[in-house]
Protein backbone atom coordinates (compact mmCIF):
# COMPACT_ATOMS: atom_id res chain seq x y z
CA UNK A 1 0.00 0.00 0.00
CA UNK A 2 2.58 2.23 0.96
CA UNK A 3 4.70 1.81 -2.77
CA UNK A 4 0.94 2.05 -3.99
CA UNK A 5 0.84 5.59 -2.30
CA UNK A 6 3.90 7.08 -3.61
CA UNK A 7 3.87 6.06 -7.27
CA UNK A 8 0.54 7.53 -7.03
CA UNK A 9 1.97 10.69 -5.28
CA UNK A 10 4.99 10.85 -8.23
CA UNK A 11 2.46 9.97 -10.54
CA UNK A 12 -0.09 13.33 -9.60
CA UNK A 13 3.19 15.44 -9.09
CA UNK A 14 4.47 14.78 -12.69
CA UNK A 15 1.26 15.32 -14.19
CA UNK A 16 0.67 18.96 -11.60
CA UNK A 17 4.00 20.45 -13.41
CA UNK A 18 2.87 19.37 -17.17
CA UNK A 19 1.11 22.63 -18.20
CA UNK A 20 0.42 21.09 -21.60
CA UNK A 21 -1.13 18.46 -19.79
CA UNK A 22 -3.46 20.73 -17.67
CA UNK A 23 -4.49 22.90 -20.42
CA UNK A 24 -5.63 19.98 -22.09
CA UNK A 25 -7.18 17.87 -19.10
CA UNK A 26 -9.14 20.97 -17.51
CA UNK A 27 -8.34 23.89 -19.75
CA UNK A 28 -9.61 22.99 -22.74
CA UNK A 29 -13.30 21.20 -21.78
CA UNK A 30 -13.76 23.97 -18.91
CA UNK A 31 -13.24 26.45 -22.05
CA UNK A 32 -15.40 25.07 -24.48
CA UNK A 33 -18.14 24.39 -21.87
CA UNK A 34 -17.84 28.47 -21.26
CA UNK A 35 -17.76 29.28 -24.39
CA UNK A 36 -20.46 27.23 -26.31
CA UNK A 37 -22.38 27.75 -23.17
CA UNK A 38 -22.79 31.48 -23.32
CA UNK A 39 -22.59 32.16 -27.51
CA UNK A 40 -25.24 30.81 -28.93
CA UNK A 41 -24.40 29.91 -32.47
CA UNK A 42 -25.02 26.12 -31.85
CA UNK A 43 -27.64 24.30 -33.06
CA UNK A 44 -29.23 22.64 -30.20
CA UNK A 45 -32.96 22.32 -31.12
CA UNK A 46 -34.94 22.46 -28.01
CA UNK A 47 -32.20 22.21 -25.39
CA UNK A 48 -30.33 25.24 -23.44
CA UNK A 49 -26.47 25.23 -24.78
CA UNK A 50 -25.15 23.90 -21.92
CA UNK A 51 -27.60 21.06 -21.00
CA UNK A 52 -26.23 20.31 -24.91
CA UNK A 53 -22.94 20.36 -24.49
CA UNK A 54 -22.29 19.14 -20.62
CA UNK A 55 -22.57 15.32 -21.39
CA UNK A 56 -20.49 15.70 -24.38
CA UNK A 57 -17.76 17.76 -22.95
CA UNK A 58 -17.26 15.31 -20.23
CA UNK A 59 -16.93 12.75 -22.64
CA UNK A 60 -14.08 14.86 -23.78
CA UNK A 61 -12.48 15.61 -20.61
CA UNK A 62 -12.60 11.12 -19.98
CA UNK A 63 -10.84 10.92 -23.14
CA UNK A 64 -8.10 13.69 -22.68
CA UNK A 65 -7.36 12.75 -19.58
CA UNK A 66 -7.12 8.63 -20.01
CA UNK A 67 -6.29 8.45 -23.83
CA UNK A 68 -4.04 11.57 -24.24
CA UNK A 69 -2.40 12.86 -21.02
CA UNK A 70 -2.33 9.04 -19.96
CA UNK A 71 -0.94 7.78 -23.68
CA UNK A 72 1.62 10.93 -24.31
CA UNK A 73 2.80 10.84 -20.21
CA UNK A 74 3.48 6.76 -21.08
CA UNK A 75 4.61 7.41 -23.89
CA UNK A 76 7.71 9.71 -23.06
CA UNK A 77 8.09 7.78 -19.98
CA UNK A 78 8.66 4.42 -21.97
CA UNK A 79 11.62 6.70 -24.32
CA UNK A 80 13.19 8.14 -20.98
CA UNK A 81 13.51 4.95 -19.84
CA UNK A 82 11.39 6.05 -16.75
CA UNK A 83 9.29 2.31 -16.67
CA UNK A 84 12.51 0.41 -17.47
CA UNK A 85 14.09 2.02 -13.74
CA UNK A 86 11.16 1.42 -12.11
CA UNK A 87 11.01 -1.93 -13.22
CA UNK A 88 13.74 -2.71 -11.42
CA UNK A 89 12.91 -1.39 -7.93
CA UNK A 90 10.22 -3.34 -5.72
CA UNK A 91 7.12 -0.99 -7.03
CA UNK A 92 6.44 -4.14 -9.75
CA UNK A 93 4.11 -3.90 -12.64
CA UNK A 94 0.51 -4.36 -11.27
CA UNK A 95 1.21 -1.48 -8.22
CA UNK A 96 2.74 1.05 -11.53
CA UNK A 97 -0.35 0.10 -13.69
CA UNK A 98 -2.52 0.48 -10.23
CA UNK A 99 -1.58 3.72 -9.74
CA UNK A 100 -1.59 5.09 -12.98
CA UNK A 101 -4.85 3.99 -13.09
CA UNK A 102 -5.42 5.56 -9.92
CA UNK A 103 -3.70 8.78 -10.58
CA UNK A 104 -6.22 8.61 -14.31
CA UNK A 105 -9.34 8.36 -11.89
CA UNK A 106 -8.24 11.30 -9.07
CA UNK A 107 -8.54 13.64 -12.51
CA UNK A 108 -11.31 12.17 -13.65
CA UNK A 109 -13.41 13.00 -10.44
CA UNK A 110 -11.78 16.50 -10.45
CA UNK A 111 -12.47 17.10 -14.15
CA UNK A 112 -16.53 16.04 -13.41
CA UNK A 113 -17.21 18.03 -10.65
CA UNK A 114 -15.44 21.37 -12.03
CA UNK A 115 -17.36 20.74 -14.92
CA UNK A 116 -20.86 20.19 -13.27
CA UNK A 117 -20.23 22.91 -11.23
CA UNK A 118 -19.26 25.31 -14.23
CA UNK A 119 -22.44 23.96 -15.75
CA UNK A 120 -24.44 24.21 -12.90
CA UNK A 121 -23.06 28.06 -12.37
CA UNK A 122 -24.12 28.55 -16.55
CA UNK A 123 -27.93 27.51 -15.87
CA UNK A 124 -27.62 23.33 -16.46
CA UNK A 125 -30.70 21.24 -15.60
CA UNK A 126 -28.92 18.67 -13.16
CA UNK A 127 -32.51 17.31 -12.10
CA UNK A 128 -32.48 13.83 -13.66
CA UNK A 129 -28.46 12.62 -13.44
CA UNK A 130 -28.05 9.30 -13.19
CA UNK A 131 -25.38 9.06 -10.75
CA UNK A 132 -24.72 5.10 -11.20
CA UNK A 133 -25.34 5.73 -14.86
CA UNK A 134 -22.58 8.42 -14.78
CA UNK A 135 -19.70 5.94 -13.18
CA UNK A 136 -20.56 3.26 -15.57
CA UNK A 137 -20.23 5.30 -18.44
CA UNK A 138 -16.81 6.80 -17.26
CA UNK A 139 -15.16 3.53 -16.32
CA UNK A 140 -16.05 2.07 -19.47
CA UNK A 141 -14.93 5.20 -21.62
CA UNK A 142 -11.56 5.40 -19.48
CA UNK A 143 -11.35 1.48 -20.04
CA UNK A 144 -11.90 2.12 -23.87
CA UNK A 145 -9.58 5.67 -24.15
CA UNK A 146 -6.57 4.50 -22.10
CA UNK A 147 -6.52 1.03 -24.25
CA UNK A 148 -6.22 3.33 -27.22
CA UNK A 149 -4.24 5.64 -25.64
CA UNK A 150 -1.73 2.53 -24.37
CA UNK A 151 -1.63 0.62 -27.82
CA UNK A 152 0.10 3.80 -29.15
CA UNK A 153 2.53 4.54 -26.12
CA UNK A 154 3.70 0.98 -26.24
CA UNK A 155 5.00 0.88 -29.62
CA UNK A 156 5.62 4.01 -31.31
CA UNK A 157 8.15 6.96 -30.27
CA UNK A 158 7.77 9.64 -28.12
CA UNK A 159 7.25 12.47 -30.60
CA UNK A 160 5.58 10.31 -32.64
CA UNK A 161 3.37 9.27 -30.46
CA UNK A 162 2.55 12.27 -29.27
CA UNK A 163 1.43 13.73 -32.99
CA UNK A 164 -0.57 10.32 -33.26
CA UNK A 165 -2.54 10.75 -30.01
CA UNK A 166 -3.45 14.69 -30.78
CA UNK A 167 -4.48 13.23 -33.97
CA UNK A 168 -6.66 11.07 -32.71
CA UNK A 169 -7.87 13.48 -30.21
CA UNK A 170 -9.05 16.08 -33.12
CA UNK A 171 -10.03 13.65 -34.81
CA UNK A 172 -12.73 11.89 -32.19
CA UNK A 173 -13.69 15.81 -30.97
CA UNK A 174 -14.98 16.36 -34.28
CA UNK A 175 -16.60 13.18 -35.46
CA UNK A 176 -17.83 12.23 -32.03
CA UNK A 177 -20.89 14.30 -31.62
CA UNK A 178 -19.00 16.29 -28.45
CA UNK A 179 -20.18 20.36 -29.33
CA UNK A 180 -22.60 19.79 -32.31
CA UNK A 181 -25.25 17.05 -32.41
CA UNK A 182 -23.99 14.40 -34.58
CA UNK A 183 -27.46 14.90 -36.63
CA UNK A 184 -26.10 17.95 -38.06
CA UNK A 185 -23.56 16.01 -40.29
CA UNK A 186 -23.87 14.14 -43.51
CA UNK A 187 -25.77 10.40 -42.48
CA UNK A 188 -22.71 8.13 -43.56
CA UNK A 189 -20.39 10.33 -40.83
CA UNK A 190 -23.31 10.29 -38.19
CA UNK A 191 -22.88 6.88 -38.74
CA UNK A 192 -19.13 6.87 -38.03
CA UNK A 193 -19.68 9.28 -35.51
CA UNK A 194 -21.48 7.02 -33.52
CA UNK A 195 -19.14 4.02 -33.88
CA UNK A 196 -16.47 6.18 -32.59
CA UNK A 197 -15.49 5.93 -28.86
CA UNK A 198 -16.13 9.47 -28.28
CA UNK A 199 -19.58 9.19 -30.27
CA UNK A 200 -20.61 6.25 -27.71
CA UNK A 201 -19.29 7.87 -24.54
CA UNK A 202 -21.19 10.72 -25.74
CA UNK A 203 -24.21 9.95 -26.45
CA UNK A 204 -24.28 7.60 -23.07
CA UNK A 205 -23.62 10.69 -21.35
CA UNK A 206 -26.24 12.41 -23.01
CA UNK A 207 -28.53 9.90 -21.53
CA UNK A 208 -26.92 9.91 -18.05
CA UNK A 209 -28.25 13.60 -17.91
CA UNK A 210 -31.99 13.03 -19.73
CA UNK A 211 -34.62 11.64 -17.73
CA UNK A 212 -35.49 9.54 -20.76
CA UNK A 213 -33.11 7.23 -23.14
CA UNK A 214 -32.80 8.84 -26.44
CA UNK A 215 -30.31 6.12 -27.29
CA UNK A 216 -31.12 2.92 -25.89
CA UNK A 217 -28.40 0.31 -25.46
CA UNK A 218 -26.83 0.08 -28.24
CA UNK A 219 -23.91 3.11 -27.04
CA UNK A 220 -23.49 1.72 -24.23
CA UNK A 221 -22.90 -1.64 -25.89
CA UNK A 222 -20.41 0.15 -28.42
CA UNK A 223 -18.53 1.39 -25.73
CA UNK A 224 -18.31 -2.07 -23.95
CA UNK A 225 -17.17 -3.36 -27.25
CA UNK A 226 -14.45 -0.32 -27.53
CA UNK A 227 -13.12 -1.16 -23.72
CA UNK A 228 -12.55 -4.77 -24.54
CA UNK A 229 -10.91 -4.40 -27.68
CA UNK A 230 -8.54 -1.33 -26.42
CA UNK A 231 -7.51 -3.05 -23.48
CA UNK A 232 -6.58 -6.42 -25.20
CA UNK A 233 -4.99 -4.27 -27.71
CA UNK A 234 -2.51 -2.51 -25.19
CA UNK A 235 -2.18 -5.64 -23.60
CA UNK A 236 -1.05 -7.11 -26.68
CA UNK A 237 1.07 -4.05 -27.96
CA UNK A 238 2.01 -2.37 -25.35
CA UNK A 239 6.32 -2.55 -24.58
CA UNK A 240 7.48 -1.24 -21.42
CA UNK A 241 11.15 -0.41 -23.15
CA UNK B 1 25.62 4.59 4.84
CA UNK B 2 28.22 2.24 5.18
CA UNK B 3 27.43 0.66 8.62
CA UNK B 4 23.94 -0.13 7.04
CA UNK B 5 26.01 -2.27 4.03
CA UNK B 6 27.48 -5.06 6.25
CA UNK B 7 24.93 -8.00 5.80
CA UNK B 8 25.93 -10.19 2.19
CA UNK B 9 25.42 -13.21 1.17
CA UNK B 10 28.66 -15.52 -0.15
CA UNK B 11 26.96 -15.14 -3.98
CA UNK B 12 27.44 -12.69 -6.19
CA UNK B 13 27.31 -13.31 -9.81
CA UNK B 14 27.15 -16.24 -11.66
CA UNK B 15 26.78 -16.23 -15.28
CA UNK B 16 27.26 -19.32 -17.48
CA UNK B 17 27.26 -19.87 -21.08
CA UNK B 18 25.00 -16.79 -21.57
CA UNK B 19 23.92 -16.17 -25.66
CA UNK B 20 21.97 -13.03 -26.07
CA UNK B 21 20.84 -12.61 -29.76
CA UNK B 22 18.45 -9.74 -31.62
CA UNK B 23 17.51 -11.32 -35.00
CA UNK B 24 20.49 -13.17 -36.60
CA UNK B 25 22.96 -11.03 -34.61
CA UNK B 26 24.33 -12.90 -31.42
CA UNK B 27 25.34 -9.65 -28.89
CA UNK B 28 26.71 -12.37 -26.27
CA UNK B 29 28.31 -15.87 -27.33
CA UNK B 30 28.30 -18.38 -24.82
CA UNK B 31 29.83 -16.47 -22.17
CA UNK B 32 30.99 -17.34 -18.57
CA UNK B 33 32.13 -15.89 -15.58
CA UNK B 34 31.26 -15.13 -11.86
CA UNK B 35 31.96 -12.17 -9.54
CA UNK B 36 32.37 -12.40 -5.89
CA UNK B 37 30.69 -9.66 -3.21
CA UNK B 38 33.16 -7.34 -1.91
CA UNK B 39 35.11 -7.03 -5.13
CA UNK B 40 34.86 -4.39 -8.08
CA UNK B 41 34.54 -6.15 -11.20
CA UNK B 42 34.94 -4.31 -14.53
CA UNK B 43 33.83 -5.29 -17.51
CA UNK B 44 35.52 -3.62 -20.21
CA UNK B 45 34.88 -3.60 -24.19
CA UNK B 46 34.25 -0.99 -27.01
CA UNK B 47 30.35 -0.32 -27.73
CA UNK B 48 28.67 -3.24 -29.15
CA UNK B 49 31.18 -5.57 -27.46
CA UNK B 50 28.10 -7.39 -25.45
CA UNK B 51 28.59 -5.26 -21.96
CA UNK B 52 25.51 -3.62 -21.92
CA UNK B 53 23.37 -6.66 -23.10
CA UNK B 54 25.22 -8.59 -20.33
CA UNK B 55 24.09 -6.40 -17.95
CA UNK B 56 20.71 -5.87 -19.03
CA UNK B 57 20.67 -10.22 -18.86
CA UNK B 58 21.42 -9.87 -15.11
CA UNK B 59 19.53 -6.80 -14.22
CA UNK B 60 16.17 -9.14 -15.68
CA UNK B 61 15.97 -6.91 -18.42
CA UNK B 62 16.65 -9.05 -20.95
CA UNK B 63 15.85 -13.20 -21.48
CA UNK B 64 18.48 -15.03 -22.56
CA UNK B 65 18.41 -16.81 -25.82
CA UNK B 66 20.73 -19.60 -23.90
CA UNK B 67 22.34 -20.14 -20.83
CA UNK B 68 21.62 -18.91 -17.10
CA UNK B 69 22.36 -15.90 -15.04
CA UNK B 70 22.22 -16.12 -11.33
CA UNK B 71 21.82 -13.10 -9.31
CA UNK B 72 22.76 -13.03 -5.42
CA UNK B 73 21.51 -16.75 -5.80
CA UNK B 74 17.96 -15.84 -7.75
CA UNK B 75 16.78 -16.05 -11.09
CA UNK B 76 16.45 -12.40 -12.57
CA UNK B 77 13.18 -12.63 -14.44
CA UNK B 78 12.01 -15.88 -11.95
CA UNK B 79 12.88 -14.33 -8.61
CA UNK B 80 12.48 -10.40 -9.72
CA UNK B 81 10.79 -9.47 -6.69
CA UNK B 82 13.27 -10.59 -4.02
CA UNK B 83 16.50 -9.40 -6.52
CA UNK B 84 14.62 -6.12 -6.98
CA UNK B 85 14.74 -5.29 -2.99
CA UNK B 86 18.42 -5.92 -3.01
CA UNK B 87 19.53 -4.90 -6.21
CA UNK B 88 20.83 -1.18 -7.24
CA UNK B 89 21.47 -0.29 -10.55
CA UNK B 90 22.36 2.36 -12.80
CA UNK B 91 21.15 2.95 -16.48
CA UNK B 92 23.95 3.81 -19.11
CA UNK B 93 21.69 7.42 -19.91
CA UNK B 94 17.74 8.36 -18.53
CA UNK B 95 15.34 6.42 -16.59
CA UNK B 96 14.18 9.59 -14.58
CA UNK B 97 11.49 11.69 -15.50
CA UNK B 98 12.54 15.20 -16.75
CA UNK B 99 10.37 17.37 -14.40
CA UNK B 100 11.33 15.80 -11.05
CA UNK B 101 13.22 17.22 -8.44
CA UNK B 102 16.16 15.86 -7.47
CA UNK B 103 15.36 15.81 -3.41
CA UNK B 104 11.77 14.02 -4.42
CA UNK B 105 12.81 11.76 -6.65
CA UNK B 106 15.61 10.45 -4.26
CA UNK B 107 12.74 10.66 -1.51
CA UNK B 108 10.65 8.05 -3.92
CA UNK B 109 13.29 5.53 -4.58
CA UNK B 110 14.42 5.27 -0.90
CA UNK B 111 10.96 4.77 -0.19
CA UNK B 112 10.05 2.21 -2.81
CA UNK B 113 13.10 0.06 -1.81
CA UNK B 114 12.16 0.54 2.00
CA UNK B 115 15.60 -0.38 3.11
CA UNK B 116 16.10 2.64 5.89
CA UNK B 117 18.13 5.04 3.61
CA UNK B 118 17.90 8.32 4.41
CA UNK B 119 17.09 10.45 1.01
CA UNK B 120 18.53 13.70 2.09
CA UNK B 121 22.21 12.04 3.53
CA UNK B 122 22.16 10.31 0.20
CA UNK B 123 21.84 13.29 -1.68
CA UNK B 124 24.59 15.36 0.13
CA UNK B 125 26.50 11.78 -0.40
CA UNK B 126 26.27 12.24 -3.96
CA UNK B 127 27.50 15.80 -3.97
CA UNK B 128 24.13 17.25 -4.85
CA UNK B 129 22.64 19.35 -2.01
CA UNK B 130 23.40 22.50 -4.13
CA UNK B 131 20.72 21.26 -6.81
CA UNK B 132 18.68 19.77 -4.35
CA UNK B 133 15.03 21.62 -5.60
CA UNK B 134 16.27 21.39 -9.12
CA UNK B 135 14.33 19.51 -11.72
CA UNK B 136 16.61 16.26 -13.59
CA UNK B 137 16.37 18.51 -17.29
CA UNK B 138 18.20 21.11 -15.92
CA UNK B 139 21.07 19.30 -14.47
CA UNK B 140 24.33 19.06 -16.20
CA UNK B 141 25.82 15.52 -17.31
CA UNK B 142 27.60 14.97 -14.27
CA UNK B 143 24.95 15.95 -11.83
CA UNK B 144 22.65 13.94 -14.16
CA UNK B 145 25.12 10.79 -13.31
CA UNK B 146 25.53 10.93 -9.81
CA UNK B 147 21.36 11.12 -9.50
CA UNK B 148 21.09 8.08 -11.37
CA UNK B 149 24.12 6.58 -8.97
CA UNK B 150 22.02 7.81 -5.98
CA UNK B 151 18.96 6.37 -7.16
CA UNK B 152 20.84 3.01 -7.43
CA UNK B 153 22.38 3.43 -3.79
CA UNK B 154 18.82 4.25 -2.43
CA UNK B 155 18.55 0.37 -2.53
CA UNK B 156 21.33 -0.12 -0.36
CA UNK B 157 22.69 -2.71 -2.65
CA UNK B 158 23.85 -6.36 -2.19
CA UNK B 159 24.86 -6.18 -6.16
CA UNK B 160 25.21 -3.32 -7.92
CA UNK B 161 25.32 -2.35 -11.78
CA UNK B 162 26.86 0.32 -13.09
CA UNK B 163 26.41 0.98 -16.54
CA UNK B 164 29.39 3.98 -17.98
CA UNK B 165 28.95 5.60 -14.00
CA UNK B 166 31.85 8.13 -14.73
CA UNK B 167 30.51 9.35 -18.08
CA UNK B 168 30.71 12.86 -18.36
CA UNK B 169 31.60 13.80 -15.10
CA UNK B 170 34.21 16.49 -14.10
CA UNK B 171 37.67 15.33 -12.04
CA UNK B 172 35.73 16.12 -8.28
CA UNK B 173 32.94 14.04 -9.51
CA UNK B 174 34.71 11.42 -10.56
CA UNK B 175 36.85 10.94 -7.76
CA UNK B 176 33.81 10.76 -5.82
CA UNK B 177 32.34 8.35 -8.01
CA UNK B 178 35.11 6.05 -7.47
CA UNK B 179 35.31 6.69 -3.34
CA UNK B 180 31.65 5.81 -3.13
CA UNK B 181 32.49 2.31 -5.26
CA UNK B 182 35.08 1.40 -3.09
CA UNK B 183 32.64 1.88 0.00
CA UNK B 184 30.66 0.09 -1.69
CA UNK B 185 33.28 -2.78 -2.17
CA UNK B 186 34.78 -2.20 1.84
CA UNK B 187 31.06 -2.79 2.90
CA UNK B 188 30.92 -6.12 0.81
CA UNK B 189 28.79 -5.01 -2.06
CA UNK B 190 29.38 -6.82 -5.20
CA UNK B 191 29.95 -4.18 -7.59
CA UNK B 192 29.53 -4.55 -11.42
CA UNK B 193 31.01 -1.36 -13.47
CA UNK B 194 30.74 -1.59 -17.76
CA UNK B 195 32.60 0.75 -19.15
CA UNK B 196 35.03 1.60 -22.39
CA UNK B 197 37.28 3.81 -20.00
CA UNK B 198 40.08 1.87 -19.57
CA UNK B 199 41.83 4.75 -17.29
CA UNK B 200 38.76 4.51 -15.06
CA UNK B 201 39.01 0.80 -15.02
CA UNK B 202 42.33 0.52 -13.96
CA UNK B 203 41.56 3.04 -10.93
CA UNK B 204 38.93 1.30 -9.45
CA UNK B 205 39.07 -2.88 -10.93
CA UNK B 206 39.80 -5.39 -8.68
CA UNK B 207 38.86 -8.14 -11.50
CA UNK B 208 38.81 -7.41 -15.14
CA UNK B 209 36.72 -8.94 -17.88
CA UNK B 210 37.21 -7.90 -21.55
CA UNK B 211 34.71 -8.79 -23.72
CA UNK B 212 34.82 -8.06 -27.64
CA UNK B 213 32.17 -9.10 -30.41
CA UNK B 214 30.29 -11.04 -27.61
CA UNK B 215 33.09 -12.70 -26.01
CA UNK B 216 35.37 -12.31 -23.08
CA UNK B 217 38.79 -12.53 -24.41
CA UNK B 218 40.49 -12.03 -21.39
CA UNK B 219 39.75 -12.09 -17.66
CA UNK B 220 41.13 -12.10 -14.74
CA UNK B 221 42.83 -9.30 -11.82
CA UNK B 222 44.77 -6.72 -13.29
CA UNK B 223 48.18 -8.09 -12.20
CA UNK B 224 47.15 -10.97 -13.89
CA UNK B 225 46.00 -9.55 -17.20
CA UNK B 226 49.09 -7.14 -17.36
CA UNK B 227 52.01 -9.79 -15.95
CA UNK B 228 54.59 -11.05 -18.25
CA UNK B 229 54.17 -7.93 -20.47
CA UNK B 230 57.16 -5.45 -19.43
CA UNK B 231 57.21 -2.72 -21.81
CA UNK B 232 59.34 0.97 -21.65
CA UNK B 233 57.49 3.78 -22.35
CA UNK B 234 59.01 7.19 -23.76
CA UNK B 235 57.60 10.06 -25.60
CA UNK B 236 59.06 12.17 -28.61
CA UNK B 237 58.03 15.06 -31.16
CA UNK B 238 60.79 14.42 -33.40
CA UNK B 239 60.66 11.93 -36.53
CA UNK B 240 61.50 8.08 -34.65
CA UNK B 241 63.26 5.19 -37.31
CA UNK B 242 61.28 2.81 -35.31
CA UNK B 243 63.21 0.03 -37.29
CA UNK B 244 66.25 1.41 -36.65
CA UNK B 245 65.84 1.67 -32.87
CA UNK B 246 64.52 -1.93 -32.87
CA UNK B 247 67.51 -3.60 -34.36
CA UNK B 248 69.88 -1.32 -31.52
CA UNK B 249 67.84 -2.36 -28.98
CA UNK B 250 66.79 -5.77 -29.79
CA UNK B 251 63.02 -5.35 -29.33
CA UNK B 252 60.23 -4.20 -31.03
CA UNK B 253 59.79 -0.90 -30.58
CA UNK B 254 56.19 0.90 -31.66
CA UNK B 255 53.90 4.18 -32.10
CA UNK B 256 51.22 3.67 -29.55
CA UNK B 257 49.78 7.26 -29.96
CA UNK B 258 50.66 10.68 -31.35
CA UNK B 259 54.61 11.37 -30.42
CA UNK B 260 54.10 7.93 -28.05
CA UNK B 261 56.23 5.29 -27.80
CA UNK B 262 56.78 1.48 -26.58
CA UNK B 263 59.64 -0.82 -26.29
CA UNK B 264 57.91 -4.00 -26.01
CA UNK B 265 59.11 -7.21 -24.01
CA UNK B 266 61.95 -5.28 -21.42
CA UNK B 267 61.43 -2.78 -18.63
CA UNK B 268 65.43 -3.36 -18.72
CA UNK B 269 67.56 -0.58 -16.99
CA UNK B 270 70.37 -1.13 -19.45
CA UNK B 271 67.66 -1.30 -22.79
CA UNK B 272 66.73 2.10 -20.99
CA UNK B 273 70.75 2.99 -21.39
CA UNK B 274 70.91 2.11 -24.95
CA UNK B 275 67.55 3.81 -25.85
CA UNK B 276 69.23 7.28 -24.72
CA UNK B 277 72.12 6.72 -26.31
CA UNK B 278 70.33 6.03 -29.32
CA UNK B 279 68.69 9.16 -28.86
CA UNK B 280 71.86 11.35 -28.34
CA UNK B 281 73.35 9.65 -31.37
CA UNK B 282 70.52 10.28 -33.92
CA UNK B 283 69.67 13.79 -32.48
CA UNK B 284 66.23 12.86 -31.47
CA UNK B 285 64.44 14.34 -28.54
CA UNK B 286 62.79 12.08 -26.14
CA UNK B 287 61.35 12.29 -22.67
CA UNK B 288 59.14 10.99 -20.20
CA UNK B 289 60.91 7.59 -19.95
CA UNK B 290 58.70 4.87 -17.65
CA UNK B 291 59.48 1.34 -17.37
CA UNK B 292 56.95 -1.57 -15.77
CA UNK B 293 54.20 -3.51 -16.67
CA UNK B 294 52.25 -3.11 -19.86
CA UNK B 295 49.05 -0.54 -19.00
CA UNK B 296 45.78 -1.66 -19.05
CA UNK B 297 44.71 0.19 -22.46
CA UNK B 298 47.89 -1.46 -24.20
CA UNK B 299 46.83 -4.93 -22.90
CA UNK B 300 43.09 -4.28 -23.54
CA UNK B 301 44.58 -2.86 -27.76
CA UNK B 302 46.51 -6.58 -27.74
CA UNK B 303 44.43 -8.78 -26.85
CA UNK B 304 41.51 -6.81 -28.90
CA UNK B 305 43.55 -6.84 -32.06
CA UNK B 306 44.52 -10.98 -31.66
CA UNK B 307 40.40 -11.48 -31.53
CA UNK B 308 39.75 -9.31 -34.19
CA UNK B 309 42.51 -11.34 -36.33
Amino acid sequence: MKLLRVQLACELRVLARNGEQLLLILGIPMLLLSFFSNVDILPTADQSNVDFLLPGIIALAVMSTAMVSLGIATGFERSYLVLKRLGATPLGVPRLVLAKALSVLVVEIVQVILLVALAYAFGANLGALNLAKLVLAIALGTLAFSGIGLSLAGRLRGEVNLAAQNALYLVMLLVGGIVFPLQDLPSWLQWVGRITPSGALADVMRDVFSATSTYGASPLVILLGWAIVAQLSAFKLFRWN
Amino acid sequence: MSSALNTYTSVGLSVSQLVIKYGDVTAVNHVSFTAQPGRVTVILGPNGAGKTSTIEACEGFLSPTAGSVQVLGLHPLLQRKQLNRQMGIMLQEGGIYPSARVGELVKQYCALYGNGVDADTLVTRVGLQAVATTTYRRLSGGEKQRLSLALALAALPKIIFLDEPTSGIDVNGRDLVRSIIRELRDGGCCVIVATHELDEAERIADDVLIFHRGNIVASGTLDELRSGREEIRFRSTSRVDLQSLSTTLGFTVEQTRQHEFTVAGTSDARVIVQLTDWAKANNVDIGDIGAGSQRLDDVFRRLTAESAS
